[in-house]
């Protein structure tokens, strides 16, 4: 570890923090449907999908129609994806000329994109034409990271609204509205500017195909160009993680310098710590979003500081080859040690999934840490929305522990925690190490799943815990070494992102209505204190303890075992 | 549950279209047009033309496998450095196969006459397999090699690796790094 390491580190925490407020604020504006200097532009073009569609944004939903909207809609997107790319060869804009993708490679793509997964079972170059990463998977980088924030927005509305005497339970928004407002307001044009910078910095964005160059040693190499730049600014602000290339942001042209590196790192937090703060202000206490991520941010640098360690520690076996020093294998020269560990480490944290270095090889310990923050549920920051929904699901568990060890009254912001919420608040809970740890146990005696792994030893069983791991929190990162494009996994990793994702957030939604149906109960001398330094410890503990201590076992059969054969020289 | 559902449908239609043909053809379109007027060398790929021929690109790698050349990381993108075929080995750290083609790499190197420690970047496969750089220690390592190919001094060469080395912005944020091309064509034009 370097000092110049610990300052990247410390650095990309400060400036998070710095920009927490002032992104909170914005997506405040867009959460009370407030006028932005944006809507000037942008505004008639949300009037115009209104009225094209026959939406009234004023129209206020309740919980299930909110659900049932939201869940239509993201079962059209699926289906127009699928259908891009069954379509593929007789679209244009398919430079490369290729062919339709596969069945079951285009129901898990378009499953896994729809998630917020992007989940890769392809090889971008190989397998998609610019039509599909535009058209195809593009927009699911937009519309599921805006279905992820207003979803957040639901929640939050759950626990800012009250039931009122006239007016009967509060409603939680309507889902057209906060999804268009996300898109137009935020996403979109945070992505333009990006996208812009992306290219000065040397990402392509052009329609053409491969270009044909031949090297300085006579060899011929073709070069895939494309439009990667507006997939790239999405691919992170959204916390999708699907890249124009197989390799991700390792690939130079999405990720070509160590300062695009820090953007996308940004990129990938910023919505989420922002939406902690927003947060605090919808329920009228910004101490109460601090909190939270002050939560985040204990668990953000423990676990860098252990990935960073491991990786900088790097390979007994091949220190005693003469090479010392850190792990560099799947690593690139530009990013070094440090950055490649950190930038693990936040795209796990958040929902992302995108990779500047392959995780499959690094040390047993090193890639412990993004398998372990996405089996906590990815809460620490979280991908967009999802983060926050996710870690407030944690927040009502704590509190109802609180309650019951020191016999306070559970509530929190204002509403009382009671049986309903906690059962809901479980059942969303449940489903992450229910589905992983059921479909990585079948998938381990199954021959069609033990097909899958490229190492051998436990290692290849990390890499199948860590592809379940990884679909059910609709990640999308990999041990990419594990063989994923067969008709098993691919049938059986987009059934586990699709009971991710949407089996969190309908009882995540329902609790919202739950929330919403109840009157505002001010603190009182019997409430627990949910902004202090006593409620950011416990926060943390819960979540290690609920949402960590069910993967143990499987942790020690995968990456703990790898390690103490690492450390031995045993090799597989 | 009936109504949601019904009241639901043309909305979900309709806005899938109207999203598609903002988000999935206007904004990329857009963002193609700005990005090929005002920064045309970057957004076609930041490609390196000598004589008139296309001999690479300043961003991605491409292989150097000659002993009169600097030669680039082990790849497995393809055969190597394919530039449809990005992609890290993806082994592990107890996997035989790392260390067998490690052992291969370090015998490689000893066998040009490289003492004492080598650098990691050298003998390890990077990421996408189109790593466009090395460290300076593993150009430094290649020096007395290529000096002794191509008939030059020592000391001539590492000037010239010393000049191509890139330091960290604002001296923190990065690696020291030498891209390989730009070593290799300075090399080229080296007497």
């Amino acid at each position: 570890m370097t000092i110049q390491g610990w300052f990247l580190i410390l650095a990309f925490t400060g400036i998070l923090l710095l920009l927490a407020k002032p992104v909170g604020m914005w997506l405040h504006a867009i959460y009370e449907g407030r006028r932005t200097p944006l809507h000037v532009v942008l505004g008639p073009v949300e009037r115009g999908f209104y009225k094209l569609a026959g939406i009234d944004p004023t129209a206020e939903q309740g919980w299930r129609r909110y659900a049932v909207h939201m869940l239509l809609f993201n079962i059209v997107l699926m289906l127009f994806t699928y259908a891009v790319l069954r379509l593929q060869g007789v679209l244009p804009f398919n430079p490369q000329g290729l062919g339709a993708v596969g069945g079951h490679l285009s129901f898990n793509t378009a499953i896994s994109f729809t998630t917020n997964t992007n989940w890769q079972s392809y090889g971008g170059e190989s397998t998609m034409s610019n039509l599909s990463q535009m058209l195809g998977l593009t927009i699911h980088n937009f519309l599921s990271a805006a279905t992820g924030i207003a979803l957040a927005f639901a929640l939050f509305r759950g626990f800012a609204r009250h039931h009122s005497p006239e007016k009967g339970p509060a409603t939680i928004g309507n889902f057209w509205a906060d999804v268009t407002r996300i898109t137009l307001y935020l996403l979109l044009p945070a992505c333009v500017a990006i996208a812009i910078f992306y290219i000065a910095s040397g990402v392509p964005q052009t329609l053409a195909g491969a270009i044909d160059v031949s090297t300085l040693e006579g060899a011929k190499q073709s070069i895939l160009l494309g439009p990667v730049a507006s997939q790239e600014a999405i691919k992170m602000l959204g916390t999708n993680g699907g890249g124009f290339f197989n390799a991700n942001s390792a690939h130079p042209f999405e990720n070509p310098t160590a300062l695009t590196n820090f953007v996308q790192m940004l990129s990938i937090f910023v919505i989420g710590a922002g939406l902690s703060w927003t947060f605090g202000k919808a329920v009228g206490n910004t101490r109460q979003g601090w909190a939270i991520l002050a939560a985040m941010m204990v668990l953000f640098l423990v676990g860098t500081g252990i990935a960073y360690w491991a990786e900088a520690a790097g390979n007994p076996n091949l220190h005693a080859l003469g090479v010392p020093g850190g792990n560099m294998e799947g690593k690139e020269v530009r990013f070094g040690i440090a950055a490649s560990a950190l930038y693990s480490v936040v795209t796990t944290a958040a929902s992302c999934g995108a990779v500047n270095a392959m995780h499959d090889s690094f040390t047993a310990l090193g890639g412990m840490i993004p398998l372990f923050n996405m089996q906590l549920g990815e809460v620490v920051v979280g991908g967009v929305g999802a983060g926050i929904y996710g870690f407030l699901l944690f927040a009502i568990l704590a509190v109802f522990v609180a309650g019951l060890m020191v016999g306070r009254t559970p509530e929190y912001v204002g509403k009382k925690i009671e049986a309903r919420e906690v059962k809901l608040a479980v059942l969303a809970i449940a489903v992450l190490p229910l589905v992983i740890l059921g479909f990585t146990s079948l998938s381990s005696v199954m021959d069609a799943g033990l097909a899958g792994p490229l190492n051998k030893g436990p290692h290849g069983f990390s890499e199948i815990l860590y592809a379940f791991t990884s679909g059910v929190a609709n990640n999308g990162s990999a041990f990419a070494g594990l063989t994923a494009n067969t008709p098993y996994y691919n049938a059986l990793l987009g059934i586990a992102m699709w009971l991710g994702r949407f089996f969190i957030i309908v009882p995540m939604l329902a609790i919202a209505g739950s929330l919403a149906a109840k009157k505002y109960t001010p603190a009182g001398a019997g409430s627990f204190p949910t902004t202090g330094g006593l409620w950011v410890g416990l926060l943390v503990g819960i979540i290690l303890i609920l949402g960590g201590l069910t993967f143990l076992p499987g942790l020690a059969l995968g990456p703990i075992a790898d390690h103490l054969a690492m450390i031995r020289g045993q090799l597989s | 549950m009936g109504k949601d559902f019904t009241s639901a449908l043309r909305p979900a239609i309709v806005m899938t279209i109207l999203f598609a043909a903002l988000l999935g053809l206007a904004y990329p379109l857009a963002i193609t047009g700005i990005g090929q007027a005002i920064f045309p060398v970057q957004a076609n790929g930041s490609l390196v033309v000598e004589n008139g021929k296309v001999v690479g690109s300043t961003v991605v790698g491409q292989a150097f496998t000659s002993d009169r050349y600097f030669q680039t990381r082990p790849s497995a993108a393809g055969q190597g450095y394919d530039g449809l075929a990005s992609s890290g080995s993806n082994l592990g750290p107890t996997s035989q196969a790392l260390i067998d083609r490690v052992k291969g790499d370090v015998e490689k190197r000893r066998a040009e006459g490289v003492s004492g420690a080598l650098p990691a970047d050298l003998v390890t496969a990077s990421g996408s397999g189109l790593d466009p750089d090395l460290s300076p220690q593993a150009a430094l390592a290649q020096v007395e090699r290529v000096a002794r190919v191509r008939g030059l001094p020592a000391a001539r060469v590492r000037a010239l690796v010393a000049a191509q080395v890139e330091q960290p912005l604002l001296g923190v944020l990065g690696e020291p790094r030498i891209n390989i091309l730009s070593l290799n064509r300075a090399l080229d034009r080296l007497r």
